[in-house]
């Protein structure tokens, strides 16, 4: 086990100096950093010196060691676009992202699970084959385009009502109660400062304004975690100690959630540990769409505007995010699979 | 005379393969295959059936902008209305399609040379290089390949003066999607190289002196070129979508060259205010060509996949 682990975060730190070096590339050669900061009137002689004094001049393995040291404590420079501190920008924005990312996550388990189970246990039953078919056209839509739709559906078409729904003269549905039902797809709606932290958990304007954007967010995921449980749940029902367990007349219910979800769980796990990294790096396309203010849309901007100083920070801290997500999901796998522990006591033994 | 009788037992010998039967078989494949081959057809011959060049600044007109399309009470001089700039949607979206295309076939290709040079090279050679190639395949497959293009791009724009970028934007496109799309191809290519190079075939043209890159190309890789061709199947919606998306986003192509993903972003912007046709068009385009290209995959991985027969 601990060896284990020692080797899971040696492999970790090789990512993590891996995107240091080449952020810290990034940083020193696509660019200048001088004429980033001072102006166009600046003599040669004064950017030598602005390079002697910030250290650009020493030994690259020098400068390495001081970017890694100053990353370390959250320390990237001043931003290119805006001259702010990158660290703050990015401290700023993250609980947008984390809480779409932690909302989108949810729902993903919360009801590709469930859809999952369904359509392993009644393959022919029409709704699995419908839920099927929606799942291509959700893996196979783009995300950006998935958001638009929600946009239209939720947004803009209730915001064109005039009538409402009237039929015989006798008006069903007015536009009040459409309009109640419309939804926010700009920004975060309202969010409450808690110091470090700005949530929008806290007020029904952002928790309405979270719908649409994690919903687009989760549903590609949505997809994938449906599909995966499906499968695992169609080949797990087939084994003996199933039909054995249906022969000692144990009831459906223990059947079907005690023993086949349950060890069907263990691949959904590391699926959706890896899949949360994916959600942070699509949050970047659902930001955009969605006006979120998130660390997702600060990336494109500062791409958009080649703002070296935050792409690099932004880099580091996915990477960070990710090495990390890959190692808890390691240790989790190794956890609930007992077959990973007795396979490593096997090979020590032998 | 001869190339023609070779085309026809060609295509005799395709007919009557199993992979023709499994495509025939299923309805759906078929639907998709004729929905693909149009799609091909109207965007390569874009210059013949499109209205005007919406590449051409001279046929941005300002008087007829936003027009609406012809089932939204507009008419048929622009038959699926007009943008922002008074450019033709229909048009647009030819060449569009067009564009994308180009950039998911380009890409592809790009991703699979270097994949198969690295896999083969990785697969073949082994020892220190091996272990290089594979870790920096780890490292780049932590990522998801559409970040990876992305910051590709940014360097790109750092690298590049802004007015010159736009000029090159789409072999900067080609280039950070070939980029982030090749450590699939090299990992499937190593491990096939790995298994054929123990055979016998392989130590026979050793024997007789055939030199190393010429076995790998002409003996080792057509035998690894199978799952390639299924990965670059799949790839080409992937990458479709992924320049759509970064287009999108506006770090992709510029809008005086709009690819379906840069037409929908024009459009966002009017969304909210109703003229929904220039978003809605080319994003039922984008929708329609991903799914049957993805069907195509699909079918594509099932009929050539032993295991599943």
């Amino acid at each position: 086990m601990i060896a284990f682990l020692l080797r899971r975060l040696f492999q970790a730190a090789i990512v993590m100096l891996t995107v240091a070096l080449i952020s810290f590339v990034l940083f020193n050669y696509v660019g200048d950093p001088i004429n980033a900061m001072v102006g166009q009137d600046t003599s040669l002689q004064d950017r030598e010196k602005l390079r002697q004094e910030l250290g650009l001049n020493d030994p690259v393995h020098e400068r390495f060691a001081r970017f890694v040291g100053n990353a370390l404590q959250g320390k990237f420079g001043l931003s290119y676009r805006t001259a702010e501190p990158v660290g703050r920008m990015i401290m700023e924005r993250l609980p947008a992202t984390l809480e779409l990312s932690f909302v989108a996550a949810m729902f993903t388990l919360l009801v590709g699970i469930p859809m999952g189970v369904y359509s392993g246990l009644y393959p022919r039953h029409w709704f699995s084959r419908v839920l099927q078919t929606v799942s291509l056209i959700g893996i196979s839509l783009p995300t950006f385009l998935v958001g638009i739709i929600f946009i239209l559906t939720f947004a803009v078409l209730p915001k064109t009502c005039q009538h409402g729904l009237v039929i015989a003269g006798v008006t069903l549905i007015d536009c009040d109660f459409v309009n109640w039902f419309a939804l926010p797809a700009f920004g975060r709606g309202d969010v409450v400062n808690l110091g470090v932290w700005t949530t929008g958990f806290l007020t029904g304007a952002g928790l309405k304004a979270l719908i649409l954007p994690s919903i687009t967010l989760g549903l590609f995921q949505l997809t994938l975690i449906m599909r995966l449980v499906r499968a695992e749940m169609l080949e797990v029902l087939r084994a003996d100690y199933i039909k054995f367990a249906r022969a000692r007349g144990l009831k459906n219910r223990s059947i079907n959630f005690g023993h086949a979800l349950k060890n069907t769980l263990v691949p959904v796990i590391t699926v959706t540990g890896l899949q949360v990294g994916q959600l942070i790096a699509f949050a970047i396309i659902t930001e955009t769409v969605f006006s979120w203010p998130g660390v997702g849309q600060l990336f494109v901007q500062s791409v958009y505007s080649a703002d070296i100083p935050v792409m690099s920070a932004y880099l580091c801290l996915i990477a960070l995010l990710f090495v990390a997500i890959n190692l808890a999901v390691d240790l989790l796998y190794y956890a609930v699979d007992p077959r990973l522990r007795t396979a490593q006591a096997a090979t020590r033994a032998a | 005379m001869a190339l023609a009788q070779g085309l026809a037992r060609l295509m005799r010998r395709a007919a009557g393969s199993d992979v023709f039967h499994s495509f025939r078989s299923s309805r759906v494949t078929v639907v998709a295959a004729i929905v693909t081959a149009l799609i091909f057809l109207a965007s390569f011959g874009a210059p013949l059936i499109a209205i005007q060049n919406p590449f051409d600044p001279a046929n941005l007109d300002l008087s007829v902008a936003m027009r609406p399309p012809v089932f939204w009470g507009g008419d048929w001089d622009f038959p699926l209305g007009t943008d922002d700039q008074g450019r033709d949607m229909y048009s647009a979206i030819l060449y569009g399609t067009r564009l994308s295309l180009v950039v998911g076939f380009a890409s592809v290709i790009v991703a699979m040379t270097i994949g198969i040079v690295l896999g083969l090279v990785s697969g073949y050679v082994g020892g220190t290089i091996d272990a290089f190639i594979m870790r920096a395949a780890d490292v780049q497959l932590t990522f998801p390949a559409f970040l990876i293009a992305l910051t590709l791009d940014g360097i790109a724009r750092g690298l590049v003066k802004s007015d010159l970028h736009d000029e090159i934007a789409l072999f900067v496109i080609i280039s950070s999607l070939g980029l982030s799309y090749w450590p699939q191809y090299a990992r499937t290519v190593r491990s096939s190289v790995m298994v054929e190079r123990t055979k016998d075939y392989v130590a026979a043209a050793r024997i007789i002196g055939v030199r190393s890159w010429r076995i790998l190309w002409r003996h080792i890789l057509p035998n690894a070129m199978g799952p390639v061709l299924v990965i670059a199947t799949i790839n080409l919606a992937v990458a479709i979508i992924t320049e759509a998306t970064l287009s999108f986003l506006g770090v992709g192509m510029p809008p005086t060259q709009p690819s379906l993903g840069t037409l929908i972003r024009i459009g966002n912007d009017y969304l909210s205010s109703g003229d929904l046709w220039i978003t809605v068009s080319p994003g039922i385009m984008l929708a329609v060509l991903v799914l049957a290209v993805n069907l195509l995959g699909d079918w594509l991985r099932d009929a050539l996949n032993p295991k599943l027969r």
